[in-house]
Parts: structure tokens; C-alpha cells; sequence
């Protein structure tokens, strides 16, 4: 039990993770897909930044009479992941943005009707 | 000063030149920019081949930080090779581009396009040259971000879903690259490819790095398009702009194959890929299938683009199935594959962009007579088609020799008969183009029909020149392929 617990981190980046994946599959509205992917990228983000944390540790920064230090180099390389994701989504919703003025519908299954009467 | 910093170059001269791009609001300027840089980068890349098949292997620390610290761009005979490929096809379809996309693309987002173009180029030359995990994730994702938009720019509505489909299929994928990559890192404490390739042996039989690899091997599969998880690609290539249907078919899948080869030799070992993890029996099941049901597949379409597209996913099966037999000729018929192959439809696709500028369709029935209009054209497509099918003389056939020499070595013959029967279905698929194009009487409306300018013919007709060239005389390519399997094998002996 305490080991289920004890792992509370990674619990949370596995429903987070699947909460998003389930999104991007099963809705077909276009919006809750990007957002979908959105929650999906975040719960990697946690991932990296959990594993960073050292019990009892400190910030990295060279202090007197500290001697554990969290590591400090996951959170930057998330920095640059937020980013990534960041340009992700506005690109996906700019996209459902111009599909929503050629076709006139954000839904997927509209979309697909109309792509097949073409 | 300017030689030692080649390898930053390769990536810094199209990095940098993208926003400059921008910022020259007339397409003919933007234009000229884009094809002035793709010719520098092209030189950078042949000078930085010339160095690696002269010396070996360079490594660069950028910004002078020592590796492992510092993130290293490491470039050896594999690299070479792929970097030559990208920058070579990046430069040779920019005199294409010019009339192909004012044709296609409206005036106001020229510029843009070339800004993203530059912006890919750079990403698949940075996924080669960096020897770093993470920053090869992110140059995964500017490749792609900037094909996302590449493809949206296409003439009808469904460029714009095939777009979104892609982008959530591709955020997928790198999002579980990120994921293998964050476990790794979390096991050894690194991210530098050769540090991980050191410290991994002594944690490789736990879990974490069983499930990083699954993740990665994922990933990079949704990248490559190895079926079943193909599903992007045909729409994307039928739907986009000609110039990046022939520009991703060319490249963009072979750098997803470059990380792959580079996961499973370099980081994770042969031992731990192919002996541990099965990984092996899995991509050669998978890539029957893709060369079965994908040359199927293409035999009943009438829309071209999306003919070749299919095919696309059945050479890249071609390509995996070298690769999955773990050997030194397997890999190395392998990355003969995939030169070979971003001539072969690399050419056909620009074949078929000359079709669509004069026909504006580029389905079966509109083709009907086309050849006695548009004659260099369809002789190109022809030439194309060859190679792709694997007659002698072309490059396809030196694709297929090799590949069937390692298939027959490893003892697998039923995939060699595999191999020629999915080759006589790209003989049914190219002929149904040829019957069309040769032998149908052409409509009232196809006399108006002229034949394509020369400024698109020249690049297709070189990329054809090349595929006999390579046909007649391999030794360069095969050598090269042959060092960089040696390499990447023997990395994995160590």
C-alpha cells in the first residue's frame, strides 16, 4: 500500500496521460482533440519535472552546509517541451480554425461526410 | 575557424535564414533566398561528407561545452550519407519550387511557405547531426511543426485535415519518444547518445529502460510511417503542395528511419534490441504487411499522388525489413533503400507536380492521352517507375539486389519471392499509369495541354539522371552504406 502511494507521482502523470490519449481518440470534436494532446504533453512534463525532486533536497543553488541538491536539469529541458507544446497547440487550433472555415463544422464525423460527398 | 564549425553550420545557416526569410515580403525574393540557402547548405553538407569519408567520425561540442555535458553533434558515415540525401533534395526541388508553388499556393503566403521550408530543413538535418537524445526531440518537432503547416498550405480543404491529422499523430509520436527519452534519462542519468550507449548495460534488464525502448521504438515508428501507423501519410502527401509531397516522400520519413537505426544500434545495442526485446521478429512482421497490403492497395487507386503515396508506405517497409534482419548486409541494404528510394519518388513526385501544374488533377481518368502532350513529363514518370519497379540499370535494382542477397543470407527465402511479388505489383501500379497516359485517346480538353517548363522538368530529369547514374555505378553509395552498417553494428559489439 504504502509503495501505491508512495508513487503518487507517477499516478497522477498516468491519468493525467491516459485522460488526454482517450480525448485525442475518442472525441470527435476538433477543439477537444488539441486540448486532448495538450493534457497528454503536460502529463509528460510532470513526469520529468517528479523525477527531478531529491528527497530533502535543496534548490541547485551552492549554499553553505547543503549537500543534496534536486536536479535541476529536467526542468530546463521541460522548459523547452512547454514550448514545443506551446507552438503544438496554437498550430492544431489554428488549423481547426481555417477547417472550421472551409467546412463549416469543428466535427470530425461532419468532416468526414463532407469529404466524402466531394 | 569556418571548417571546424561545419557541423553547427549545417543547422545554424537555415535556422538563422528562416526568420530572415520572412522579413523579404515578395515571394520572387524569398524565392531566391530560400534556394541560395538550400545551395549553401548542400555545400556545407558535401564538404561535411568528405570530411567524415576521409577521417571518420567528427564530433563538435557546441558552444565549446565538453560532452557529455554539453550537447556534442556527432556525424558518422550514416549521418553523412543521410545529410547528403536532405540537402541534396533540399536543393534540387528549389528550382522547382518556383513555378510549382505560385501556381499552387496563393501569393500572400509564398514567403511563409519558403519560412517553413527552411524551418524543416533544418529540423531533419539537426534529428542527423546531433548526437544529443533530447535535442534530437526537438529537432523532431520543429521538422515537424514545420511540415504540419508545409502540408496545410495544399490547393483544396483536405490538405487542412490531413494536416491536423498528422499534427496529432505526430504529437503522439514525439510525445513517446519524449517519454523513452525521460526514462532513460532517469535510469543513467544522461542524455548524450554515446554516454547512454556506455552506462545502459548496467541497467538494461530492468524495466524502466524495456518500457523506454517500447515508447521509443513506438514513436519513431509513428514518424516513419511503418504500418499499421501509416494512417498520416496518404493524406498528407495527396493533399499537400507537390514540391512537399516530393520534399517529405524524400526525406522526411528517411530521417524517422536515421533515428530508429540510431535508438536501436547506437543507444539501446543490437544485443539488447534484437537478442532482449524481439525487436527484430516484430518490425519484419510489420513490414511484410506494410509491403503487402500497401503495394496492394496502390494497384486499386486512381488518384496517382495517392498511388505513390501507398507505395511510399511499402518502400519504407522495404527499408525496415533490411533493418529488422539485425545484419551487416541487412542494415546496409537498408540505407541503400533509403537513398535509392528518395531518388526514385523524389523524381516521381516531381514528375507528377509537372502534371498537376498543366492538368490540375492528377487522377487516372484525367490522364487519359497525357504523354503525347506533355512527352518529358510522362518519359520521367516512366524512368521513375522503372527504378521503383527495380528493372537493371536503375537505382531500384541495386535497392533489390541487396536486399534480397540479405534476405537470402539470413536464410529468409520466402521473403525474397516477397519481395519480387510486391515488385510486380509496382509493375501493375505504374502501368495503369502508363496505359492511361500512352495508350487511351486523349480528351477535347487535353489540347490545350503544353508541355511543363523547363524549370520543373530539369530537377525531375536530374533526380532520374541520378537513379541510373546510381544504377550503372553504386560503388559510392554501397561503400558508404556498407561503412556506416560496419559502424553501426560494430557500435553495437563493443
Amino acid at each position: 500500500m504504502s509503495n501505491l502511494l508512495g508513487h503518487y507521482n507517477y499516478w497522477i502523470v498516468i491519468i493525467l496521460m491516459m485522460t488526454g490519449f482517450y480525448t485525442v481518440i475518442a472525441r470527435p470534436n476538433l477543439i477537444k482533440k488539441v486540448i486532448g494532446l495538450f493534457i497528454f504533453q503536460t502529463s509528460v512534463f510532470i513526469l520529468f519535472i517528479s523525477m527531478a525532486k531529491i528527497e530533502g533536497g535543496s534548490a541547485p543553488i551552492i549554499a553553505e552546509g547543503i549537500s543534496v541538491y534536486s536536479n535541476p536539469l529536467p526542468h530546463v529541458l521541460i522548459l523547452t517541451a512547454i514550448v514545443v507544446s506551446l507552438a503544438t497547440t496554437a498550430l492544431g487550433l489554428a488549423l481547426v480554425v481555417r477547417i472550421r472555415e472551409a467546412y463549416g463544422t469543428t466535427n470530425e464525423d461532419e468532416i468526414h461526410v463532407q469529404d466524402e460527398q466531394d | 575557424m569556418l571548417l571546424a564549425n561545419l557541423p553547427a553550420l549545417q543547422v545554424v545557416i537555415p535556422l538563422v535564414s528562416a526568420p530572415l526569410c520572412l522579413l523579404l515580403r515578395n515571394p520572387r525574393h524569398a524565392w531566391a533566398w530560400a534556394t541560395l540557402v538550400s545551395t549553401m547548405v548542400l555545400a556545407v553538407a558535401v564538404m561535411l561528407a568528405q570530411r567524415v569519408y576521409a577521417e571518420g567520425t567528427i564530433s563538435y561540442a557546441i558552444g565549446a561545452w565538453a560532452t557529455p555535458w554539453g550537447i556534442e553533434y556527432r556525424i558518422d558515415m550514416a549521418g553523412a550519407l543521410m545529410i547528403l540525401v536532405i540537402a541534396a533534395i533540399g536543393a534540387v526541388i528549389m528550382p522547382y519550387a518556383r513555378r510549382s508553388i505560385r501556381h499552387e499556393i496563393a501569393r500572400k503566403h509564398i514567403t511563409l511557405f519558403y519560412t517553413c521550408y527552411l524551418l524543416c530543413l533544418t529540423g531533419l538535418l539537426g534529428i542527423v547531426v546531433t548526437g544529443d537524445a533530447f535535442n534530437l526531440f526537438v529537432f523532431l518537432e520543429i521538422s515537424s511543426l514545420s511540415s504540419y503547416v508545409l502540408i496545410s498550405l495544399g490547393s483544396t480543404r483536405r490538405a487542412l485535415t490531413a494536416a491536423f491529422q498528422y499534427l496529432v499523430m505526430g504529437t503522439i509520436g514525439a510525445t513517446f519518444i519524449l517519454i523513452g527519452v525521460g526514462l532513460l534519462y532517469m535510469m543513467t542519468g544522461t542524455l548524450n547518445m554515446t554516454d547512454l550507449a556506455e552506462r545502459l548495460p548496467a541497467v538494461t534488464d530492468t524495466r524502466t529502460i524495456r518500457v523506454a525502448f517500447a515508447f521509443v521504438t513506438v514513436g519513431v515508428s509513428i514518424k516513419l510511417a511503418l504500418f499499421p501507423l501509416h494512417i498520416w501519410l496518404p493524406n498528407a502527401y495527396t493533399f499537400a503542395p507537390s514540391v512537399v509531397s516530393a520534399f517529405m516522400a524524400a526525406t522526411a520519413t528517411k530521417a524517422g528511419m536515421y533515428v530508429l537505426l540510431r535508438f536501436f544500434f547506437t543507444v539501446f545495442g543490437n544485443q539488447f534490441s534484437f537478442t532482449a526485446m524481439h525487436a527484430g521478429e516484430i518490425l519484419m512482421l510489420l513490414a511484410v504487411a506494410a509491403i503487402l497490403v500497401a503495394s496492394l492497395v496502390s494497384v486499386f487507386e486512381n488518384n496517382v499522388k495517392r498511388m505513390l503515396a501507398y507505395s511510399s508506405v511499402a518502400q519504407i517497409g522495404y527499408t525496415i525489413l533490411g533493418i529488422s534482419l539485425a545484419s551487416t548486409a541487412g542494415v546496409t541494404a537498408g540505407m541503400i533503400h533509403m537513398v535509392n528510394h528518395a531518388l526514385i519518388k523524389g523524381a516521381l513526385f516531381l514528375a507528377l507536380g509537372c502534371v498537376f501544374l498543366r492538368l490540375g488533377s492528377v487522377t487516372l481518368k484525367d490522364m487519359h492521352g497525357l504523354a503525347r502532350h506533355m512527352p518529358w513529363t510522362m518519359a520521367a514518370f516512366v524512368a521513375g517507375g522503372l527504378s521503383l519497379i527495380g528493372m537493371p540499370l536503375t537505382a531500384g535494382f541495386i535497392s533489390k539486389w541487396y536486399l534480397v542477397s540479405a534476405v537470402l543470407a539470413a536464410g529468409y527465402w520466402p521473403l525474397a519471392v516477397l519481395v519480387l511479388v510486391s515488385s510486380l505489383l509496382a509493375l501493375i501500379y505504374i502501368w495503369r499509369v502508363v496505359e492511361a497516359a500512352y495508350f487511351n485517346a486523349p480528351d477535347a480538353a487535353m489540347h490545350k495541354v503544353k508541355e511543363a517548363p523547363a524549370s520543373m522538368l530539369i530537377p525531375a530529369w536530374l533526380l532520374i539522371g541520378v537513379n541510373f547514374y546510381v544504377g550503372i555505378d553504386a560503388s559510392l553509395i554501397v561503400s558508404m552504406a556498407q561503412q556506416a552498417a560496419d559502424a553501426l553494428i560494430g557500435a553495437a559489439l563493443q
